[in-house]
């Protein structure tokens, strides 16, 4: 059964229109203010009837999301949004599925739904806002907080390693692997609409302050005296250039990213590194651009926009194929289902 | 040719033991159906390792099946064996306790040479078939390796093929020991066979062989017949409970007219349902091999808030990590139901023996105050009927639903008079579309206290669910003390309130009054009918009373209690259903428990009853 409307033409409804009766709850200058603004600008442009829009959430500041967006949606439970909207997706594969997640909630409690759901590559927009903290429980560090991290519970620091979740999404084998951040509105509703756009598991990873429990976790990138200096804004086709005036790039040399200063003698641009966004390889070395300021190793730029794209199968699609198939080749008939292969009379 | 005496037996227990890679489950599921084709009545359990491949020849090792077949109603598949076939030294060893007195061993002397004796543990230089211990009973010893060898030695097969045949020497002898046409099973490996010729022509080869040998040899004098039993008149098959939990589960499909959606992670004893559901996708069937079983329910809540019929299979430890998701599926007033194919516990436990210890888990294993209907199956083929009931409560009251089977039942056998598509009833989701100018409640209730249901793709009908606490009707966050009082005792009085929709519970058999009646769940419902029949043939006031409804219970429950002088809850746990009696209704119920990992025998809970009645 289906009681879906494929509406022909682009279905008519505002960003107003997707915003619900309930008061949003997030901290005042909480960046998932930004990232709700965005997304409630982004969805009606997609073209897809409101009623087949679900959001899916887990547990966490982020995971209040759904609340507030008025779609169908589901707050689930700690890390298990990603296992739900699957079991949705794959009966429903023709509603518009989101995942609004954090990093504890896909990359600690729901570290395993998180690559199951890369590796079978549902067509599922995840959109994991990293804040590096547990902010819901009152500040503990989180799987992407830093070594040596004071909080409420490591109060002598964490002994933790934290995740990459770039290339931790890169090793499920993700099939498009994005990062924005909450402070560049631009950037990040063009990255909304790629993984609208692409036809399978989109993770988008999205830089996001908690002003209360990490302000300024992700300064340096964010604000205009070091963004330009740390980080890059990769874009397919295009040379990997950063610097207050555009002066560096990154150049391949082998396998080894080098920093360069460009329209210098040694260097002009067309040595720089160019991406392509289909490069599994250079993807992974991108995604290693991950380091904080440590003495004696080379520092990179942190880079924003799409690392990695994959043409791959969804999911669901094959799933649904299989019973189509198993249709066209045997009719149901549920008498003969119960007889089964050998019978006997009495009387 | 010796003189052939013919003897007609009413009822025959046959247990057939040997190494796990023996092939004992397929001669004793080929003596099973070819028993039931010919119209006998009979029950069966078969009894594996937990190991893939326990160390070869060990006790470990020994795989079993066990087969009650009779000319009269069977309920259970018996206590003591008349026949055991022991293919080795620890297949001995192991049932050797099991055979009555003056029952039959057949043994296959190649499994009793030195290395599987020492391998059973006999001390050094003691065959049981050679030391006379065995003098209470009926030894017939074959060379079944020799024999089967020498069957074969123009096959052209290597020695490890032609020794995988000699399971076919075994029963072919039994089919002449017990009168039994070889067609069915000549059938089912043509079939099984279709691809290799040469395998097939052993086969059959073998079986005839095993047949010809009890009627040549001299040494069997006497061949046994079994008539067929009188049972209600109809059309039979014979089934296991696990596939009737499955047939069950697409017949609801159907009869709701809701693709299913089953998503399960595998686990013993219940990945046999995934896997019969797996093969019926025709049947617009969706099975879902998630990463664990916390995604499994998770996929289902997904499936479920899609608009499916959603089910979710799996065992005791698989129970307790779905624990979290159950209470979302609680919170959020979703359909879906929720299979525990019993076995031995806590933690691992026991995975491939039986137990009925997960009831408290089933009524309370969640946190907070979150009731779910609980519904258990009694036998092989009423899985069929049970779990086509816990979708239908699913789907009528919106809500989860636990339907709880055992190892015992899941891997047992009956026959089945299977029933008719036409004759199920069917039932319907309580879907809904916009109204004009109406606010849509997401959580307005029905006379079952049921709230609609509104799958995403609906127009105008757009709204949240989530686990926190729901305000009545709206469904939106509420932490109003008030309310959240309120709504406990709503979704307490939904649950219970459908004792309305349910049958009234009956007496299986004796009196509505008396002296003892005798209170069964699930799987112990064969023990108890035999022994209660047997009680009351001994002229004991008791009846018996099987209950498939457990949470809520049916409405004349306390009633029929109060009618009798004792009650007796025979349970394979240590008296979990007891105390829920007990609790609910202040009756000082007397437990009979059993935690072995076996079933319980009729003369077991015949015992307890003549102590009782005494």
């Amino acid at each position: 059964m289906s009681a879906v409307t494929n509406a022909p033409e682009s279905p008519k409804f505002t960003s107003k229109e997707l915003v619900t009766d309930q008061e949003v709850r997030w901290c005042p200058g909480c960046g998932d203010y930004s990232i709700l603004k965005q997304v409630q600008t982004v969805v009606p442009e997609l073209g897809i009837p409101r009623e087949n829009i679900v959001f899916v959430s887990g547990i966490g500041c982020s995971s209040r999301f759904p609340y507030y967006m008025e779609t169908y949606g589901m707050h689930s439970i700690h890390g298990r949004a990603a296992a739900i909207a699957s079991g949705l997706k794959s009966v429903r594969p023709e509603l518009s599925v989101w995942m609004v997640s954090g990093d504890g909630d896909s990359l600690s409690i729901g570290g395993n739904h998180f690559i199951h759901l890369l590796r079978r590559n549902f067509d599922i927009n995840l959109l994991l806002f990293n804040n590096e903290i547990y902010g819901l429980t009152k500040g503990q560090y989180s799987p992407t907080s830093e070594e040596g991290k004071i909080t409420k519970s490591t109060p002598m620091g964490s002994v933790d390693h934290p995740f990459n979740p770039i290339a931790l999404a890169l090793g499920a084998d993700g099939t498009f692997v994005a990062r924005s951040m909450d402070r560049d509105p631009v950037h990040l509703k063009e990255m909304l609409r790629r993984a609208h756009g692409h036809k399978g598991t989109s993770f988008l990873e999205i830089y996001q302050n908690c002003n209360v429990f990490n302000d300024g976790a992700f300064e340096i990138f964010t604000e205009k005296a070091s963004k330009k200096e740390e980080a890059i804004f990769v874009e397919n086709g295009k040379p990997l250039v950063f610097g207050q005036n555009g002066e560096k790039g990154i150049k391949l040399d082998g396998f080894k990213p080098v920093i360069v200063d460009i329209g210098t003698d040694q260097n002009s641009i067309n040595d720089l590194w160019v991406h392509d966004e289909r490069d599994r390889v250079k993807a992974g070395i991108l995604s290693r651009f991950f380091d904080r300021h440590e003495e004696g190793k080379p520092h990179y730029p942190r880079p924003f926009g799409v690392f990695y794209v994959e043409d791959r199968t969804r999911y669901e699609d094959r799933f649904n194929e299989q019973v189509e198939q198993a249709i066209a080749k045997k009719a149901p008939d549920l008498d003969a289902l119960l007889r089964g292969r050998e019978t006997w009379v009495i009387g | 040719m010796a003189d052939q005496q013919q003897e007609v037996l009413d009822r025959v227990i046959i247990k057939f033991a040997g190494d796990s890679g023996d092939g004992m489950q397929l001669t004793g599921t080929q003596f099973t159906n070819t028993a039931a084709l010919l119209g006998n009545d009979l029950s069966t359990f078969p009894d594996f390792p937990a190991e893939i491949r326990a160390p070869q020849g060990t006790i470990p090792g020994v795989s079993g099946y066990q087969l009650h077949f009779g000319s009269v109603n069977i309920f259970t598949p018996g206590d003591a064996c008349d026949v055991l076939v022991a293919m080795n030294a620890a297949a001995l060893k192991a049932n050797l306790r099991h055979l009555r007195k003056g029952g039959t061993i057949i043994a296959n002397t190649d499994g009793f040479d030195p290395k599987n004796l020492r391998l059973a543990n006999y001390p050094d230089g003691i065959n049981p078939l050679q030391d006379g211990s065995l003098e209470g009973f009926r030894l017939i010893t074959i060379d079944v390796t020799k024999m089967t060898r020498a069957a074969l030695t123009e096959s052209g097969l290597g020695i490890k093929e032609i020794d995988r045949a000699k399971n076919m020497f075994v029963l072919g002898f039994l089919y002449w020991m017990y009168n039994r046409e070889m067609v069915h099973t000549e059938n089912f490996l043509k079939e099984k066979f279709t691809k290799k010729p040469d395998v097939l022509d052993a086969n059959l080869k073998v079986l005839r062989a095993g047949y010809n040998f009890g009627d040549t040899s001299e040494t069997f004098t006497t061949r046994y017949t079994v008539h067929p039993a009188p049972m209600p008149p109809g059309t039979y098959r014979n089934i296991m409970g696990n596939q009737a939990t499955a047939l069950g589960l697409i017949a609801a499909s159907q009869k709701c007219g809701l693709e299913l959606f089953l998503g399960s992670y595998p686990i013993t004893p219940a990945s046999d349902i995934l896997h019969d559901l797996s093969k019926y996708k025709n049947f617009g069937v969706h099975t879902y091999q998630a990463e664990d079983e916390i995604a499994a329910i998770c996929a289902v809540i997904g499936a479920a808030f899609g608009g499916k019929l959603a089910v979710t299979t799996s065992s005791g430890p698989g129970i307790a990590l779905k624990g979290e998701a159950m209470g979302l599926g609680i919170m959020l007033e979703l359909p879906m139901v929720i299979i525990n194919v019993q076995r031995g516990g806590p933690s691992t436990g026991l995975p491939t023996k039986t137990e009925q210890s997960d009831l408290f888990q089933a009524m309370y294993g969640r946190n907070g105050e979150a009731p779910m209907p609980v519904i258990a199956a009694k036998s092989p083929a009423d899985c069929f009927e049970t779990v086509f009931e816990a979708c239908r409560i699913a789907i009528e009251s919106m809500t989860p639903v636990m339907f709880l089977s055992d190892g015992y039942i899941a891997n047992g056998s009956e026959p089945w008079r299977f029933p008719q598509a036409a004759d199920l009833q069917p039932f319907k989701g309580n879907f809904v579309s916009a109204k004009d100018g109406e606010k849509f409640l997401p959580y307005k209730r029905d006379e079952r206290l049921s709230r609609p249901w509104a799958i995403p793709g609906t127009k105008d009908l757009e709204h949240r669910i989530g686990g926190l606490e729901k305000q009545h009707e709206t469904g939106n966050i509420s932490y109003d003390p008030e309310n959240h009082e309120f709504m406990v005792r709503m979704r307490e009085a939904k649950v219970a309130k459908i004792a309305d929709h349910i049958p009234l519970q009956t007496i299986d058999n004796g009196n509505e009054k008396g002296k003892l009646l005798v209170i069964g769940w699930g799987s112990t419902y064969g023990a108890i009918k035999a022994a209660v029949k047997d009680a009351r043939a001994k002229g004991y006031d008791v009846s018996h009373a099987q209950l498939r409804h457990l949470n809520p219970f049916p409405k004349n429950l306390g009633e029929i209690l109060y009618n009798f002088d004792q009650v007796l809850i025979p349970e394979m746990n240590t008296g979990q259903l007891r105390s829920i009696i007990r609790d609910k209704f202040m009756v000082p119920a007397i437990g009979l428990n059993k935690i072995k990992g076996m079933p319980f025998s009729t003369t077991e809970v015949l015992e307890k009853i003549e102590e009782l009645c005494k």
